[in-house]
């Protein structure tokens, strides 16, 4: 048994993955087993002898090299396919999967599927279940973003069919989903409006990595006393070609802007050689 | 940031690098920190030692170089330096500018023994 997600049902794969009988990928629980190797045992700065022959190697690589990498292998993919990526990014409870539910209740006749991230909980991936679309939940445990590797897997799962479109919840967190590439063709940040008019100005490396914002839950702007222009401008002010489309996952307001922008994406990514 | 996983990026690094040179071991590492990478420099030195244990890297010392942040002023069309995210143009005092330089996270060079 796993004792990180302590699940007895799983098969668990290289590299800590396993797969559930439900369907869950639990990621990041890196199952050590055998003897650690230990080196130089001592403390940091400790005089070494032949120190003298000290020498450098240039490595010049991205720390992230590897997940870009891999990234850049899932991107191949969907090529591919033709399949459209679309990764949401957002602070937890932004309403990215009610976002999701209605968008594929509105896109009836598009093939898509959906990849869900989350720490815990397969409850998102069941919300999707629902509405009839496929969908894969990865558990990142305490991971605080999807990497491409996770990503891989999920599509290994699903194997979304060509053209289609293949969603992306990401783990709500507005700071570490921004510098991890999964291969998608576009970050769409969703912010909701009870969240503060500031938030683009203190997460900016978010939302200047997104192409689109969705400025969401606009049937409650009017209870909560916000300047939706001020969202606008505070969004564009860090990401001065962003697109935002105001909408609401609750009542469908707005949503003709969301679901056409998506029907373009996917019209380019079908024609583009 | 998630200092542990860039940690944990820079020991497999370290340890390919440490195979293919067929080094005994890494006396120090040393990374360019981009100004805009938003990266907790005392979160990394707090895990290095921890995720460096038991790797050639294992009580290496850690250094990093800051590279200064560039961005392209919407405004003025120039490409300027600045030192925070949100700071003005310092040429035409805009406050659109997009970051083209100080988001990078690379390992430079080790020094081996
Ligand atoms: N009023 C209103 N409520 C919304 C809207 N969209 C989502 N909600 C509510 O916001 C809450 C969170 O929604 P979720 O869809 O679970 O948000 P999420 O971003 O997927 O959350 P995490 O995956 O946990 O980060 C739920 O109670 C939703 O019903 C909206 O447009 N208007
Ligand atoms: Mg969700
Ligand atoms: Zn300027």
């Amino acid at each position: 048994m796993c004792t990180v997600c302590g699940c007895g049902d799983a098969a668990t794969l290289d590299r800590g993955f396993h797969f559930h009988a439900d369907g869950t990928i639990h990621a990041n629980h890196h199952h050590h087993h055998g003897p650690d190797l230990h080196f130089g045992l001592g403390a940091a700065g400790v005089s070494v002898p032949g120190m003298s022959q000290a020498r450098l190697i240039e490595v010049e690589t991205a720390i992230l090299s590897k997940n870009d990498q891999l990234a850049a292998v899932n991107r191949a993919r969907l090529a591919v396919l033709r399949t459209l990526a679309v990764n949401l990014v957002s602070s937890p409870g932004s309403g990215k999967t009610t976002l999701l539910c209605r968008t594929v209740g509105e896109l009836q006749g598009v093939p898509l599927a959906v990849i869900e991230g989350d720490q815990q909980t397969a409850n998102d991936a069941e919300r999707i279940r629902a509405t009839g679309a496929p969908a894969v939940q990865v558990n990142t445990g305490k991971g605080c973003h999807l990497d491409a590797e996770m990503v891989a897997r999920a599509m290994d799962a699903l194997a979304p069919r060509t053209g289609s479109l293949l969603f992306i919840e990401n783990v709500g967190n507005l700071v570490c989903p921004a510098g991890f590439d999964l291969g998608e063709d576009a970050k769409v940040a969703v912010l909701s409006v009870t969240e503060g008019e500031d938030k683009p100005l203190k997460y900016p490396d978010m939302f200047t990595a997104a192409r689109l914002a969705l400025l969401n839950k606009i049937d409650l702007a009017p209870y909560c006393d916000v300047d939706l222009d001020l969202y606008e401008a505070n969004l564009r002010r860090v990401n001065p070609g962003i697109e935002i489309i105001r909408l609401s996952a609750r009542t469908g307001e707005g949503f003709g802007a969301w679901t056409g922008w998506l029907r373009a994406q996917l019209l380019a990514k079908a024609l583009a050689a | 940031m998630h200092e542990m996983s860039l940690c944990e990026g820079i020991r497999s690094i370290v340890e390919e690098q440490a195979r293919a040179h067929a080094v005994a071991r890494v006396t120090r590492v040393r990374l360019e920190i981009g100004r805009f990478a938003g990266v907790e420099k005392q979160a990394l030195s707090f895990a290095w030692d921890i995720v460096m244990r038991g790797t050639p890297a294992e009580g290496a010392e850690l250094v990093m170089l800051d590279v200064p942040g560039q961005a392209l002023c919407f405004d003025c069309g120039r490409e300027v330096d600045i030192e925070e995210r949100l700071s003005p143009c310092p040429l035409c005092g805009g406050g659109k500018l997009v970051p083209t330089g100080g988001q990078e996270m690379r390992i430079k060079d080790l020094e081996v023994i």
